[in-house]
């Protein structure tokens, strides 16, 4: 099973010419994700890395029945790519680039809530490492070798840290379901709620590891989801703990501007809502090793 | 990015909110002058810098004379102003603001902000003006009122009046509260505000809404379709640590500690200072290399976290995704030999071709410190700072 994609997904690339398009498209070819094209405006009916360019994501749709998107467009059209995917009928799509500015996203989501639940479009990113369902398929930039096929759902906020655990599990033998990251911007396209849902849902997904950190408030927001809503159990780091206030760490959204938002805080607060919390980022296989125990 | 208080009231002067008349002073006669071109017997010497809560810190000063104006620029020209946004090293003040006193009738806070959780822009107001607003949240959230602003239609009439009724305008000048509220949503959309504050706004004993003070704050992402807004940035007032290494294109953050740290990605980064602390230690800054670190790029961090001379140590993080450990590991053996490092070295490697990676730091010759986990890197890197401290102590 796993969630959002497996090696079935049909993919295509946005910006797929471009260098950085080119290079992760290849090494999303090279794990084995199905993709079956990408979209340059302007390049239509040209082949590249044996496969099609599209002109517009409505044509990948329409001719190579593309399913899932990945977004390598620069910040100043990367709105507008994600509103072309989701008006073409692109049922997931990764947004991986950095720097879009908060109002677009925002005017990204209210487009996003025009489609009716079940035909909207799910969005993870901007300024992700992308989604990977070890074994099955990868829509992202990580390094795909790192992560075992297993039981266990990864959501986290930074791509790097999320190779850590996924290293660290693996080191222990754990396997992973899926791993999304839903990006490091104040705006994003679905929470750690989100994704919890869907995680939920999926018979394969036994626990699910929450990587957040300071800032925002949607680690919260799972936690209190979880408690009311979910059977399976979930482990938490917050990263930032040493953080000071009103300072912008690396991430755009990374920033602790109200009370509720520090790393101390929120670890209080999902510790009270039942989460399993892991200590420190060295612990995220020691700790997820523990829980699985007792199940 | 923040700018300074007249840059702010300069803007949204040209959307219709109304201010104090007033000017800009960089020596205590220009203040004076100023306040002499402005008239009248009162007058506010402000210090310009990128912080709230500067009348705390005693960087607002009311003069009656002209004597008054000069002491006050004297005294708060080259000063170090601390408040608690400012943290302990405080910022610079180098630019005044003169302004006109004004006859306060009634204080009241006025702000628009990005609201995460609704993911629409609120606005937040309350009739209980000047004082601290999370305070006030945190002990009388009913006194204040929050409207949320839907992104397709924008903010609406019906909405502004509803905030002006909410802050206690009186009927009379409830047409020019509208216009100021919406003047100042019409700034943020334009312009990409990521937040506005006017606090104090304030109702003059002459009946005039006027905002005393302004503060905003622009989306950096959003500065390349900005191009005048990045103009109005003052270096002196950002960490010249952050702004060297934004030259470079690299993500910097100065810290007080003295481990300096060289990472990919923010959220390692942010892990790895946890892990430092945990282990005793407290970071000096860190260096976000970010993806595809060539070796050039690697020197130049190298360079940048060595800049800060209080730095003791040094930890290099990287999980490698676009990265190859190799890559990375050629970069700190070249980075080393060339800068001549003389503070201890960790170095951590995992991810794409760390096998690579690790033996090219093993047959380097050099004393580099090496780890496999995150956990026995920091706690390396904390003991090789105490040893150091132990040994500048003698």
């Amino acid at each position: 099973m796993a969630i959002l994609i497996n090696e079935t997904t049909r993919i295509v690339v946005q910006g797929f010419t471009g260098k950085i398009g080119s290079f992760h498209a290849q090494d999303m070819i090279n794990y084995g994700s199905n993709v079956v094209g990408g979209i340059t405006p302007g390049k239509g009916g040209q082949t590249h890395l044996g496969l099609p360019v599209f002109n517009t994501v409505k044509e990948a749709v329409q001719q190579a029945g593309a399913e899932a998107s990945i977004i390598f467009v620069p910040p100043a059209f990367a709105a507008d790519s994600i509103m072309e995917a989701a008006d073409a009928g692109i049922k997931y799509c990764v947004a991986i680039t950095d720097g879009i500015p908060t109002q677009d996203m925002m005017t990204v989501k209210n487009f996003l809530r025009r489609f009716p639940k079940e035909q909207r479009m799910i969005l993870t990113g901007p300024n992700c490492a992308g989604t990977i369902s070890p074994g099955r398929a990868m829509l992202g930039i990580m390094p795909g070798h790192i992560y075992k096929q297993g039981n266990v759902g990864i959501v986290g906020r930074s791509g790097t840290l999320g190779y850590e655990a996924a290293d660290q599990l693996k080191a222990l033998g754990i396997g992973i379901s899926t791993s999304v990251g839903i990006g490091g911007d104040p705006i994003n396209g679905s929470s750690h709620r989100d994704i919890f849902e869907h995680f939920e849902r999926d018979p394969e997904t036994k626990i699910i590891v929450m990587i957040g950190e300071i800032g925002g408030p949607q680690e919260v927001e799972a936690g209190i989801y979880a408690k009311a809503h979910m059977t399976k159990p979930v482990v938490a780091y917050i990263a930032g703990l040493t953080a000071p206030e009103g300072r912008r760490m690396g991430h755009a959204g990374a920033i602790i501007s109200s009370a509720g938002e520090s790393a101390a805080e929120k670890v209080a607060i999902l510790k009270d809502l039942g989460v399993h919390i892991c200590p420190t980022p060295s612990a995220f296989g020691e700790t997820v090793a523990a829980v699985l125990a007792k199940l | 990015m923040d700018i300074h208080e007249y840059q702010a009231k300069e803007i949204l002067s040209g959307y219709g909110v109304k201010i104090a008349e007033g000017g800009l002073a960089y020596s205590p006669s220009d203040a004076v002058q100023r306040a002499r071109e402005i008239g009248g017997h009162v007058w506010a010497v402000k210090a310009q810098i990128h912080s709230g809560a500067r009348g705390k810190a005693g960087g607002i000063k009311i003069c009656k004379t002209h004597e008054e104006v000069e002491a006050a620029a004297e005294s708060l020209l080259g000063k170090r102003l601390v408040t608690h946004q400012t943290g302990a090293a405080g910022k610079v003040c180098a630019r005044l603001y003169v302004e006109a006193g004004t006859e306060i009738a009634k204080e009241l806070y006025f702000c628009f902000l990005v609201d995460r959780s609704s993911e629409r822009i609120v606005m937040v107001g309350s009739a209980e003006g000047g004082m601290d607003i999370e305070e006030l949240a945190l002990n009388r959230p009913e006194a204040i009122t929050k409207i949320y602003i839907e992104p397709a239609v924008g903010l609406q009439d019906y909405q502004a009046r509803e905030m002006a009724f909410a802050l206690g305008v009186g009927a009379e000048i409830m047409s020019h509260a509208v216009k100021t509220i919406r003047g100042c949503y019409r700034a943020l959309r334009d312009l990409d505000v990521s937040m506005l504050e006017i606090n104090p706004l304030v109702i003059t004993k002459s009946g005039e809404l006027m905002a005393l003070d302004a503060k905003m704050g622009f989306d950096d992402n959003a500065l390349f379709r900005q191009l005048k807004i990045s103009e109005l940035r003052d270096k002196t007032q950002e960490d010249p640590r952050e702004m060297a290494a934004a030259d470079r294109g690299l993500s910097y953050v100065g810290l007080d500690g003295d481990i300096g740290c060289m990472i990919n990605g923010a959220g390692l980064a942010m892990a790895t200072m946890d892990m430092i602390k945990l282990a005793g230690g407290e970071p000096a800054n860190f260096l976000d290399v970010g993806g595809g670190a060539s070796a050039e790029r690697t020197e130049k961090a190298f360079r940048l976290v060595l800049a800060d001379k209080g730095v003791k140590a040094m930890l290099v993080n990287i999980f490698a995704g676009i990265n190859r450990c190799d890559w990375i590991a050629e970069g700190v053996v070249q980075a080393v030999r060339k800068i001549d490092m003389q503070i201890p070295l960790i170095v951590r490697l995992s991810g794409t071709n760390v096998e690579e990676g690790r033996r090219i730091i093993a047959e380097s010759g050099l004393p580099i410190i090496t780890a496999e986990t995150l956990a026995e890197a920091a706690e390396k890197a904390v003991k090789a700072r105490n040893e150091v401290v132990a040994k500048e102590q003698g």
